[in-house]
Protein backbone atom coordinates (compact mmCIF):
# COMPACT_ATOMS: atom_id res chain seq x y z
CA UNK A 1 0.00 0.00 0.00
CA UNK A 2 1.25 3.42 -0.93
CA UNK A 3 1.74 6.07 1.68
CA UNK A 4 -0.23 9.28 1.60
CA UNK A 5 1.47 12.04 -0.33
CA UNK A 6 2.10 15.42 1.28
CA UNK A 7 -0.67 17.30 -0.59
CA UNK A 8 -3.14 14.57 0.36
CA UNK A 9 -2.22 14.94 4.01
CA UNK A 10 -2.59 18.72 3.85
CA UNK A 11 -5.96 18.31 2.15
CA UNK A 12 -7.19 15.99 4.90
CA UNK A 13 -5.91 18.34 7.58
CA UNK A 14 -7.77 21.26 6.01
CA UNK A 15 -11.01 19.26 5.86
CA UNK A 16 -10.64 18.26 9.50
CA UNK A 17 -9.92 21.83 10.57
CA UNK A 18 -12.98 23.14 8.70
CA UNK A 19 -15.20 20.41 10.15
CA UNK A 20 -14.14 21.08 13.73
CA UNK A 21 -13.52 24.84 13.66
CA UNK A 22 -17.17 25.91 14.16
CA UNK A 23 -17.60 23.51 17.06
CA UNK A 24 -14.47 24.66 18.84
CA UNK A 25 -15.36 28.25 18.06
CA UNK A 26 -18.64 27.76 19.92
CA UNK A 27 -16.94 26.11 22.87
CA UNK A 28 -14.16 28.72 23.04
CA UNK A 29 -16.62 31.57 23.43
CA UNK A 30 -18.64 29.63 26.00
CA UNK A 31 -15.86 30.69 28.41
CA UNK A 32 -16.10 34.35 27.43
CA UNK A 33 -17.29 36.74 30.12
CA UNK A 34 -17.98 39.37 27.46
CA UNK A 35 -21.33 37.99 26.40
CA UNK A 36 -20.77 37.87 22.65
CA UNK A 37 -19.09 35.57 20.13
CA UNK A 38 -16.30 38.06 19.40
CA UNK A 39 -13.78 39.95 21.58
CA UNK A 40 -12.84 37.41 24.21
CA UNK A 41 -12.68 39.32 27.50
CA UNK A 42 -11.83 36.93 30.29
CA UNK A 43 -12.31 33.34 31.30
CA UNK A 44 -15.51 32.49 33.12
CA UNK A 45 -17.71 29.51 33.86
CA UNK A 46 -20.81 31.62 34.44
CA UNK A 47 -22.48 30.40 31.25
CA UNK A 48 -22.11 26.81 32.38
CA UNK A 49 -23.61 27.74 35.70
CA UNK A 50 -26.42 29.46 33.82
CA UNK A 51 -27.24 26.22 32.00
CA UNK A 52 -27.70 24.38 35.27
CA UNK A 53 -29.63 27.21 36.89
CA UNK A 54 -32.03 27.68 33.99
CA UNK A 55 -34.82 25.32 35.04
CA UNK A 56 -36.72 25.83 31.79
CA UNK A 57 -33.69 24.76 29.76
CA UNK A 58 -33.13 21.76 32.04
CA UNK A 59 -36.74 20.65 31.57
CA UNK A 60 -36.29 20.90 27.80
CA UNK A 61 -33.07 18.91 28.06
CA UNK A 62 -34.80 16.17 30.07
CA UNK A 63 -37.74 16.16 27.62
CA UNK A 64 -35.33 15.70 24.73
CA UNK A 65 -33.61 12.77 26.40
CA UNK A 66 -36.90 11.12 27.44
CA UNK A 67 -38.31 11.45 23.92
CA UNK A 68 -35.10 9.99 22.47
CA UNK A 69 -34.98 7.02 24.84
CA UNK A 70 -38.70 6.20 24.62
CA UNK A 71 -38.92 6.58 20.86
CA UNK A 72 -35.68 4.61 20.47
CA UNK A 73 -37.01 1.76 22.61
CA UNK A 74 -40.47 1.54 21.02
CA UNK A 75 -39.24 1.94 17.45
CA UNK A 76 -36.59 -0.73 18.07
CA UNK A 77 -39.27 -3.18 19.23
CA UNK A 78 -41.65 -2.48 16.33
CA UNK A 79 -38.83 -2.31 13.81
CA UNK A 80 -37.20 -5.56 14.95
CA UNK A 81 -40.54 -7.38 14.84
CA UNK A 82 -41.17 -5.86 11.43
CA UNK A 83 -37.79 -7.03 10.15
CA UNK A 84 -38.48 -10.56 11.42
CA UNK A 85 -41.91 -10.38 9.76
CA UNK A 86 -40.46 -9.22 6.42
CA UNK A 87 -37.84 -11.96 6.67
CA UNK A 88 -40.54 -14.58 7.15
CA UNK A 89 -42.39 -13.55 3.98
CA UNK A 90 -41.48 -15.92 1.17
CA UNK A 91 -43.03 -14.09 -1.78
CA UNK A 92 -40.33 -11.91 -3.20
CA UNK A 93 -42.53 -9.19 -4.68
CA UNK A 94 -44.48 -8.63 -1.44
CA UNK A 95 -41.19 -8.36 0.39
CA UNK A 96 -39.91 -5.79 -2.10
CA UNK A 97 -43.10 -3.73 -1.83
CA UNK A 98 -42.78 -3.65 1.96
CA UNK A 99 -39.12 -2.64 1.70
CA UNK A 100 -39.92 0.20 -0.72
CA UNK A 101 -42.66 1.45 1.62
CA UNK A 102 -40.17 1.15 4.47
CA UNK A 103 -37.67 3.37 2.69
CA UNK A 104 -40.12 6.15 1.86
CA UNK A 105 -39.79 7.80 5.29
CA UNK A 106 -36.00 7.55 5.17
CA UNK A 107 -35.67 9.51 1.94
CA UNK A 108 -38.63 11.83 2.55
CA UNK A 109 -37.67 15.43 3.24
CA UNK A 110 -38.19 16.36 6.90
CA UNK A 111 -40.54 19.21 6.06
CA UNK A 112 -42.85 16.88 4.17
CA UNK A 113 -42.86 14.36 7.04
CA UNK A 114 -43.51 17.18 9.51
CA UNK A 115 -46.28 18.77 7.45
CA UNK A 116 -48.05 15.48 6.71
CA UNK A 117 -47.87 14.35 10.35
CA UNK A 118 -49.27 17.73 11.39
CA UNK A 119 -52.27 17.12 9.13
CA UNK A 120 -52.60 13.55 10.42
CA UNK A 121 -52.54 14.54 14.10
CA UNK A 122 -54.99 17.38 13.57
CA UNK A 123 -57.37 15.06 11.73
CA UNK A 124 -57.39 12.24 14.27
CA UNK A 125 -57.34 14.70 17.15
CA UNK A 126 -53.99 14.06 18.84
CA UNK A 127 -53.15 17.07 20.95
CA UNK A 128 -49.90 18.70 19.79
CA UNK A 129 -47.23 18.34 22.45
CA UNK A 130 -45.39 15.46 24.10
CA UNK A 131 -47.59 12.73 22.56
CA UNK A 132 -47.43 14.02 18.99
CA UNK A 133 -43.65 14.53 19.17
CA UNK A 134 -43.10 11.07 20.65
CA UNK A 135 -45.31 9.36 18.05
CA UNK A 136 -43.56 11.19 15.21
CA UNK A 137 -40.13 10.23 16.48
CA UNK A 138 -41.18 6.59 16.78
CA UNK A 139 -42.63 6.74 13.27
CA UNK A 140 -39.53 8.11 11.56
CA UNK A 141 -37.14 5.84 13.49
CA UNK A 142 -38.84 2.52 12.67
CA UNK A 143 -37.54 2.22 9.06
CA UNK A 144 -33.90 2.74 10.06
CA UNK A 145 -34.21 0.00 12.71
CA UNK A 146 -35.60 -2.36 10.03
CA UNK A 147 -32.67 -1.53 7.76
CA UNK A 148 -30.18 -2.27 10.54
CA UNK A 149 -31.78 -5.57 11.63
CA UNK A 150 -32.74 -7.12 8.27
CA UNK A 151 -29.18 -7.71 6.97
CA UNK A 152 -28.37 -9.61 10.17
CA UNK A 153 -31.41 -11.86 9.60
CA UNK A 154 -30.46 -12.44 5.97
CA UNK A 155 -26.92 -13.45 6.82
CA UNK A 156 -28.15 -15.94 9.41
CA UNK A 157 -27.76 -19.56 8.37
CA UNK A 158 -31.33 -20.96 7.93
CA UNK A 159 -30.08 -24.34 9.11
CA UNK A 160 -29.86 -22.84 12.60
CA UNK A 161 -33.65 -22.50 12.73
CA UNK A 162 -34.15 -25.97 11.25
CA UNK A 163 -31.73 -27.49 13.72
CA UNK A 164 -33.46 -25.80 16.66
CA UNK A 165 -36.85 -27.06 15.49
CA UNK A 166 -35.56 -30.58 14.89
CA UNK A 167 -34.27 -30.54 18.41
CA UNK A 168 -37.78 -29.79 19.62
CA UNK A 169 -37.77 -25.99 20.06
CA UNK A 170 -41.14 -24.24 19.84
CA UNK A 171 -41.62 -21.13 17.70
CA UNK A 172 -41.21 -19.05 20.81
CA UNK A 173 -37.93 -20.76 21.66
CA UNK A 174 -36.71 -20.26 18.11
CA UNK A 175 -37.48 -16.55 18.30
CA UNK A 176 -36.03 -15.87 21.75
CA UNK A 177 -33.16 -18.34 21.87
CA UNK A 178 -31.98 -18.50 18.28
CA UNK A 179 -33.05 -15.50 16.20
CA UNK A 180 -32.88 -12.66 18.74
CA UNK A 181 -29.43 -13.57 20.14
CA UNK A 182 -28.10 -13.83 16.61
CA UNK A 183 -29.41 -10.45 15.44
CA UNK A 184 -28.56 -8.62 18.68
CA UNK A 185 -25.79 -6.46 17.17
CA UNK A 186 -28.27 -5.28 14.51
CA UNK A 187 -30.86 -4.48 17.17
CA UNK A 188 -28.34 -2.44 19.15
CA UNK A 189 -27.20 -0.58 16.05
CA UNK A 190 -30.85 0.14 15.22
CA UNK A 191 -31.55 1.47 18.71
CA UNK A 192 -28.46 3.65 18.53
CA UNK A 193 -29.45 5.07 15.14
CA UNK A 194 -32.98 5.72 16.40
CA UNK A 195 -31.51 7.65 19.34
CA UNK A 196 -29.38 9.84 17.10
CA UNK A 197 -32.28 10.41 14.69
CA UNK A 198 -34.42 11.56 17.56
CA UNK A 199 -31.79 13.77 19.20
CA UNK A 200 -30.88 15.39 15.91
CA UNK A 201 -34.34 16.01 14.58
CA UNK A 202 -35.47 19.56 14.21
CA UNK A 203 -37.87 19.95 11.27
CA UNK A 204 -40.41 17.25 12.13
CA UNK A 205 -40.54 18.27 15.79
CA UNK A 206 -40.86 21.91 14.80
CA UNK A 207 -44.06 21.10 12.88
CA UNK A 208 -45.77 18.81 15.38
CA UNK A 209 -44.83 20.48 18.65
CA UNK A 210 -47.42 22.67 20.27
CA UNK A 211 -46.90 25.82 22.27
CA UNK A 212 -46.09 24.29 25.63
CA UNK A 213 -43.64 21.61 24.59
CA UNK A 214 -40.15 22.02 23.18
CA UNK A 215 -37.08 19.94 22.46
CA UNK A 216 -33.50 21.14 22.41
CA UNK A 217 -33.32 21.67 18.64
CA UNK A 218 -36.51 23.72 18.58
CA UNK A 219 -35.33 25.75 21.58
CA UNK A 220 -31.94 26.50 19.99
CA UNK A 221 -33.72 27.58 16.82
CA UNK A 222 -35.95 30.02 18.63
CA UNK A 223 -33.02 31.46 20.61
CA UNK A 224 -30.83 31.72 17.49
CA UNK A 225 -33.59 33.59 15.64
CA UNK A 226 -33.43 36.31 18.25
CA UNK A 227 -29.64 36.51 18.50
CA UNK A 228 -26.69 35.14 20.37
CA UNK A 229 -26.81 33.71 23.87
CA UNK A 230 -23.66 32.25 25.37
CA UNK A 231 -25.75 29.82 27.40
CA UNK A 232 -26.24 27.97 24.11
CA UNK A 233 -22.45 27.93 23.66
CA UNK A 234 -22.00 26.39 27.09
CA UNK A 235 -24.68 23.86 26.22
CA UNK A 236 -22.90 22.92 23.02
CA UNK A 237 -19.69 22.42 25.00
CA UNK A 238 -21.47 19.94 27.25
CA UNK A 239 -23.14 18.21 24.30
CA UNK A 240 -19.83 17.92 22.46
CA UNK A 241 -18.09 16.20 25.38
CA UNK A 242 -21.03 13.81 25.89
CA UNK A 243 -21.18 13.01 22.16
CA UNK A 244 -17.47 12.27 21.94
CA UNK A 245 -17.69 9.96 24.97
CA UNK A 246 -20.67 8.10 23.48
CA UNK A 247 -19.02 7.78 20.07
CA UNK A 248 -15.79 6.44 21.55
CA UNK A 249 -17.76 3.99 23.68
CA UNK A 250 -19.77 2.87 20.66
CA UNK A 251 -16.60 2.49 18.60
CA UNK A 252 -15.03 0.15 21.13
CA UNK A 253 -18.25 -1.84 21.64
CA UNK A 254 -18.69 -2.44 17.89
CA UNK A 255 -15.00 -3.21 17.51
CA UNK A 256 -15.34 -5.86 20.19
CA UNK A 257 -18.41 -7.49 18.63
CA UNK A 258 -16.71 -7.47 15.22
CA UNK A 259 -13.73 -9.16 16.77
CA UNK A 260 -15.96 -11.69 18.53
CA UNK A 261 -17.80 -12.50 15.29
CA UNK A 262 -14.51 -12.89 13.50
CA UNK A 263 -13.44 -15.31 16.21
CA UNK A 264 -16.54 -17.44 15.72
CA UNK A 265 -16.02 -17.38 11.98
CA UNK A 266 -12.55 -18.80 12.28
CA UNK A 267 -13.60 -21.80 14.36
CA UNK B 1 -37.86 -23.23 5.95
CA UNK B 2 -38.72 -19.60 6.45
CA UNK B 3 -42.49 -19.92 6.66
CA UNK B 4 -42.15 -21.64 10.03
CA UNK B 5 -41.28 -18.28 11.57
CA UNK B 6 -44.43 -16.65 12.92
CA UNK B 7 -46.04 -13.83 10.92
CA UNK B 8 -47.63 -12.26 13.99
CA UNK B 9 -44.69 -9.83 14.56
CA UNK B 10 -45.60 -8.13 11.32
CA UNK B 11 -48.89 -6.66 12.59
CA UNK B 12 -47.60 -3.55 14.44
CA UNK B 13 -45.21 -2.90 11.60
CA UNK B 14 -47.99 -3.10 9.00
CA UNK B 15 -50.11 -0.73 11.10
CA UNK B 16 -47.18 1.68 11.11
CA UNK B 17 -46.93 1.49 7.30
CA UNK B 18 -50.65 2.22 6.92
CA UNK B 19 -50.78 5.11 9.39
CA UNK B 20 -47.40 6.77 8.97
CA UNK B 21 -46.35 6.01 5.41
CA UNK B 22 -49.46 5.64 3.27
CA UNK B 23 -51.90 7.87 5.17
CA UNK B 24 -49.60 10.94 5.33
CA UNK B 25 -48.91 10.84 1.59
CA UNK B 26 -52.62 10.39 0.88
CA UNK B 27 -53.44 13.31 3.20
CA UNK B 28 -50.88 15.58 1.52
CA UNK B 29 -52.39 14.81 -1.89
CA UNK B 30 -55.91 15.34 -0.53
CA UNK B 31 -55.08 18.67 1.12
CA UNK B 32 -53.30 19.90 -1.99
CA UNK B 33 -56.72 19.96 -3.66
CA UNK B 34 -58.42 22.05 -0.98
CA UNK B 35 -58.64 25.82 -0.75
CA UNK B 36 -58.61 27.88 2.46
CA UNK B 37 -62.31 27.23 3.08
CA UNK B 38 -61.89 23.48 2.56
CA UNK B 39 -63.59 23.38 -0.85
CA UNK B 40 -62.35 21.10 -3.57
CA UNK B 41 -60.26 23.01 -6.12
CA UNK B 42 -57.27 22.78 -8.43
CA UNK B 43 -56.43 26.43 -7.81
CA UNK B 44 -53.29 25.52 -5.81
CA UNK B 45 -51.79 23.68 -8.74
CA UNK B 46 -52.58 26.59 -11.03
CA UNK B 47 -50.80 28.87 -8.57
CA UNK B 48 -47.81 26.56 -8.41
CA UNK B 49 -47.38 26.87 -12.16
CA UNK B 50 -47.43 30.66 -11.99
CA UNK B 51 -44.10 32.43 -12.63
CA UNK B 52 -43.56 33.31 -8.94
CA UNK B 53 -43.64 29.72 -7.74
CA UNK B 54 -41.88 28.28 -10.78
CA UNK B 55 -39.05 30.72 -10.29
CA UNK B 56 -38.78 29.74 -6.63
CA UNK B 57 -38.79 26.04 -7.50
CA UNK B 58 -36.12 26.66 -10.11
CA UNK B 59 -33.85 28.61 -7.72
CA UNK B 60 -34.31 25.98 -5.05
CA UNK B 61 -33.29 23.32 -7.56
CA UNK B 62 -30.32 25.37 -8.66
CA UNK B 63 -29.06 25.81 -5.09
CA UNK B 64 -29.57 22.12 -4.32
CA UNK B 65 -27.52 21.16 -7.37
CA UNK B 66 -24.75 23.60 -6.38
CA UNK B 67 -24.72 22.31 -2.80
CA UNK B 68 -24.60 18.67 -3.95
CA UNK B 69 -21.85 19.43 -6.46
CA UNK B 70 -19.56 21.21 -3.99
CA UNK B 71 -20.21 18.62 -1.29
CA UNK B 72 -19.22 15.84 -3.70
CA UNK B 73 -16.20 17.80 -4.90
CA UNK B 74 -14.85 18.07 -1.36
CA UNK B 75 -16.00 14.69 -0.06
CA UNK B 76 -14.74 12.34 -2.77
CA UNK B 77 -11.01 13.15 -2.35
CA UNK B 78 -11.46 13.20 1.43
CA UNK B 79 -13.02 9.72 1.40
CA UNK B 80 -10.36 8.49 -1.01
CA UNK B 81 -7.43 9.74 1.08
CA UNK B 82 -9.08 8.46 4.25
CA UNK B 83 -9.12 4.89 2.92
CA UNK B 84 -5.36 5.22 2.45
CA UNK B 85 -4.61 6.25 6.04
CA UNK B 86 -3.28 3.82 8.58
CA UNK B 87 -6.15 3.79 11.09
CA UNK B 88 -8.86 4.52 8.53
CA UNK B 89 -11.86 3.55 10.68
CA UNK B 90 -10.64 5.73 13.52
CA UNK B 91 -10.22 8.69 11.17
CA UNK B 92 -13.64 8.04 9.65
CA UNK B 93 -15.06 8.17 13.15
CA UNK B 94 -13.50 11.61 13.62
CA UNK B 95 -15.21 12.72 10.41
CA UNK B 96 -18.53 11.41 11.69
CA UNK B 97 -18.38 13.02 15.15
CA UNK B 98 -19.28 16.53 13.87
CA UNK B 99 -22.33 15.07 12.16
CA UNK B 100 -23.60 14.02 15.59
CA UNK B 101 -23.43 17.51 17.01
CA UNK B 102 -26.89 18.95 16.75
CA UNK B 103 -27.49 20.55 13.36
CA UNK B 104 -28.87 23.68 14.96
CA UNK B 105 -25.77 24.21 17.08
CA UNK B 106 -23.50 24.08 14.03
CA UNK B 107 -25.71 26.50 12.17
CA UNK B 108 -25.77 28.75 15.21
CA UNK B 109 -21.94 28.77 15.26
CA UNK B 110 -21.92 30.26 11.77
CA UNK B 111 -24.07 33.17 12.90
CA UNK B 112 -21.07 34.19 15.01
CA UNK B 113 -18.39 33.20 12.49
CA UNK B 114 -19.90 35.07 9.55
CA UNK B 115 -21.12 37.99 11.65
CA UNK B 116 -19.96 41.55 11.17
CA UNK B 117 -17.48 41.24 14.07
CA UNK B 118 -16.77 37.56 13.52
CA UNK B 119 -13.39 35.93 12.84
CA UNK B 120 -13.80 35.91 9.04
CA UNK B 121 -14.25 39.65 8.94
CA UNK B 122 -11.44 40.13 11.45
CA UNK B 123 -9.23 38.03 9.18
CA UNK B 124 -9.95 39.90 5.96
CA UNK B 125 -9.60 43.27 7.66
CA UNK B 126 -5.93 42.36 8.25
CA UNK B 127 -5.54 42.71 4.48
CA UNK B 128 -7.20 46.09 4.59
CA UNK B 129 -10.58 44.94 3.33
CA UNK B 130 -13.56 46.61 4.92
CA UNK B 131 -15.64 44.26 7.10
CA UNK B 132 -18.91 43.42 5.40
CA UNK B 133 -21.98 41.40 6.21
CA UNK B 134 -21.33 37.83 5.04
CA UNK B 135 -24.36 36.56 6.86
CA UNK B 136 -27.60 36.75 4.90
CA UNK B 137 -25.95 36.18 1.53
CA UNK B 138 -26.27 33.20 -0.78
CA UNK B 139 -22.56 32.49 -0.25
CA UNK B 140 -23.09 31.91 3.47
CA UNK B 141 -26.10 29.70 2.70
CA UNK B 142 -24.05 27.55 0.29
CA UNK B 143 -21.10 27.34 2.64
CA UNK B 144 -23.09 26.27 5.69
CA UNK B 145 -25.13 23.74 3.71
CA UNK B 146 -22.02 22.15 2.19
CA UNK B 147 -20.43 22.10 5.64
CA UNK B 148 -23.45 20.28 7.07
CA UNK B 149 -23.60 17.65 4.33
CA UNK B 150 -19.89 16.75 3.99
CA UNK B 151 -19.84 13.95 6.63
CA UNK B 152 -23.03 12.40 5.21
CA UNK B 153 -21.51 12.35 1.72
CA UNK B 154 -18.16 10.99 2.90
CA UNK B 155 -19.62 7.93 4.66
CA UNK B 156 -21.16 6.06 1.66
CA UNK B 157 -18.26 7.03 -0.63
CA UNK B 158 -15.73 5.84 1.96
CA UNK B 159 -17.53 2.50 2.19
CA UNK B 160 -17.58 1.96 -1.56
CA UNK B 161 -13.90 2.92 -2.01
CA UNK B 162 -13.00 0.74 0.94
CA UNK B 163 -14.67 -2.25 -0.74
CA UNK B 164 -12.79 -1.64 -3.98
CA UNK B 165 -10.24 -4.37 -4.62
CA UNK B 166 -6.83 -2.59 -4.75
CA UNK B 167 -5.42 -5.19 -7.13
CA UNK B 168 -7.80 -3.85 -9.82
CA UNK B 169 -6.09 -0.47 -9.52
CA UNK B 170 -2.66 -2.12 -9.62
CA UNK B 171 -3.69 -4.14 -12.66
CA UNK B 172 -4.82 -1.02 -14.49
CA UNK B 173 -1.53 0.70 -13.66
CA UNK B 174 0.51 -2.32 -14.74
CA UNK B 175 -1.34 -2.39 -18.04
CA UNK B 176 -0.16 1.15 -18.67
CA UNK B 177 -3.15 3.29 -17.67
CA UNK B 178 -2.32 6.78 -16.48
CA UNK B 179 -3.53 7.74 -12.97
CA UNK B 180 -6.32 9.77 -14.54
CA UNK B 181 -7.43 6.91 -16.81
CA UNK B 182 -7.29 4.50 -13.89
CA UNK B 183 -9.55 6.82 -11.94
CA UNK B 184 -11.97 7.41 -14.82
CA UNK B 185 -12.22 3.83 -16.06
CA UNK B 186 -11.69 1.77 -12.88
CA UNK B 187 -12.08 3.63 -9.58
CA UNK B 188 -14.98 5.95 -10.44
CA UNK B 189 -17.24 3.32 -12.11
CA UNK B 190 -16.67 0.89 -9.25
CA UNK B 191 -17.50 3.45 -6.58
CA UNK B 192 -20.43 5.08 -8.34
CA UNK B 193 -22.96 3.39 -6.01
CA UNK B 194 -21.45 5.19 -3.03
CA UNK B 195 -21.54 8.48 -4.91
CA UNK B 196 -25.20 7.89 -5.77
CA UNK B 197 -26.22 7.27 -2.17
CA UNK B 198 -24.18 10.31 -1.16
CA UNK B 199 -26.05 12.41 -3.70
CA UNK B 200 -29.34 11.05 -2.45
CA UNK B 201 -28.66 11.99 1.17
CA UNK B 202 -27.60 15.48 0.08
CA UNK B 203 -29.83 16.57 -2.76
CA UNK B 204 -33.30 16.01 -1.27
CA UNK B 205 -32.48 17.61 2.12
CA UNK B 206 -30.79 20.49 0.26
CA UNK B 207 -34.09 21.18 -1.50
CA UNK B 208 -36.05 21.16 1.70
CA UNK B 209 -33.83 22.69 4.40
CA UNK B 210 -35.55 25.62 5.97
CA UNK B 211 -33.71 26.34 9.19
CA UNK B 212 -30.44 27.17 7.43
CA UNK B 213 -32.19 29.50 5.02
CA UNK B 214 -34.00 31.23 7.88
CA UNK B 215 -30.99 31.57 10.18
CA UNK B 216 -28.13 32.06 7.74
CA UNK B 217 -29.59 33.39 4.54
CA UNK B 218 -32.21 35.69 6.00
CA UNK B 219 -34.79 36.09 3.29
CA UNK B 220 -32.20 36.00 0.50
CA UNK B 221 -32.83 32.38 -0.37
CA UNK B 222 -36.21 30.67 -0.43
CA UNK B 223 -36.15 26.93 -0.95
CA UNK B 224 -39.10 24.59 -1.45
CA UNK B 225 -38.75 23.66 2.21
CA UNK B 226 -38.92 27.27 3.36
CA UNK B 227 -42.02 27.77 1.24
CA UNK B 228 -43.75 24.74 2.79
CA UNK B 229 -42.92 25.90 6.30
CA UNK B 230 -44.14 29.41 5.43
CA UNK B 231 -47.45 28.12 4.06
CA UNK B 232 -48.09 25.69 6.92
CA UNK B 233 -46.96 27.60 9.98
CA UNK B 234 -47.11 31.27 9.02
CA UNK B 235 -49.74 31.71 6.32
CA UNK B 236 -51.80 28.77 7.65
CA UNK B 237 -52.57 27.83 4.04
CA UNK B 238 -52.25 24.08 4.32
CA UNK B 239 -53.61 23.54 0.81
CA UNK B 240 -50.86 25.49 -0.91
CA UNK B 241 -48.23 24.02 1.43
CA UNK B 242 -49.41 20.52 0.54
CA UNK B 243 -49.24 21.31 -3.17
CA UNK B 244 -45.58 22.28 -2.85
CA UNK B 245 -45.02 19.17 -0.72
CA UNK B 246 -46.57 17.01 -3.48
CA UNK B 247 -43.94 18.32 -5.89
CA UNK B 248 -41.20 17.67 -3.38
CA UNK B 249 -42.45 14.08 -3.03
CA UNK B 250 -42.47 13.69 -6.82
CA UNK B 251 -38.87 14.95 -7.02
CA UNK B 252 -38.00 12.55 -4.24
CA UNK B 253 -39.42 9.58 -6.17
CA UNK B 254 -37.56 10.72 -9.28
CA UNK B 255 -34.29 10.85 -7.36
CA UNK B 256 -34.97 7.42 -5.84
CA UNK B 257 -35.34 5.98 -9.35
CA UNK B 258 -32.26 7.86 -10.54
CA UNK B 259 -30.08 6.62 -7.69
CA UNK B 260 -31.57 3.11 -7.62
CA UNK B 261 -29.10 0.28 -8.00
CA UNK B 262 -28.86 -0.91 -11.59
CA UNK B 263 -29.55 -4.59 -12.05
CA UNK B 264 -26.52 -6.71 -12.63
CA UNK B 265 -25.51 -7.56 -16.17
CA UNK B 266 -26.37 -4.12 -17.49
CA UNK B 267 -23.92 -1.57 -18.80
CA UNK B 268 -21.44 -0.59 -16.14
Amino acid sequence: MKKLSMPAKIYLIIVFVILYAPIFYLIYYSFNSGGSMHDFESFTLEHYRAVFEDSRLLVILINTVIIALLSGLISTIIGTLGAIGIFSIKRRNIRNILLSLNNILIVSPDVVIGASFLILFTMIGVKLGFASVLISHIAFSIPIVVLMVLPKLLEMNPNLIDAAQDLGATRRDVLYRVIIPYIKPGIFAGFFMALTYSLDDFAVTFFVTGNGFSTLSVEIYSIARVGISLTINALSGIIFVVTVLIVIGYYFVTRRTKFANGGIGRL
Amino acid sequence: MRDRVAKGPLIPYLLWIVFFVIAPIALIIYYSMLDLQGNFTLENYKRFFSPVYLKMAFTSFFYAILITFFTLLISYPTAYFLTKTKHKHLWLMFIIIPSWINLLLKTYAFIGIFGLYGPINAFISVFGIEPKQILFTDFSFLFVSVYIFIPFMIMPIFNSIDKLNPSLVDAARDLGASPFTTFRRVIWPLTIEGVKSGIQVTFIPALSLFMITRLIAGNQVITLGTAIEQQFLVAQNWGMGSTIAVFLVLIMFASMIFTAKRTKGGRV
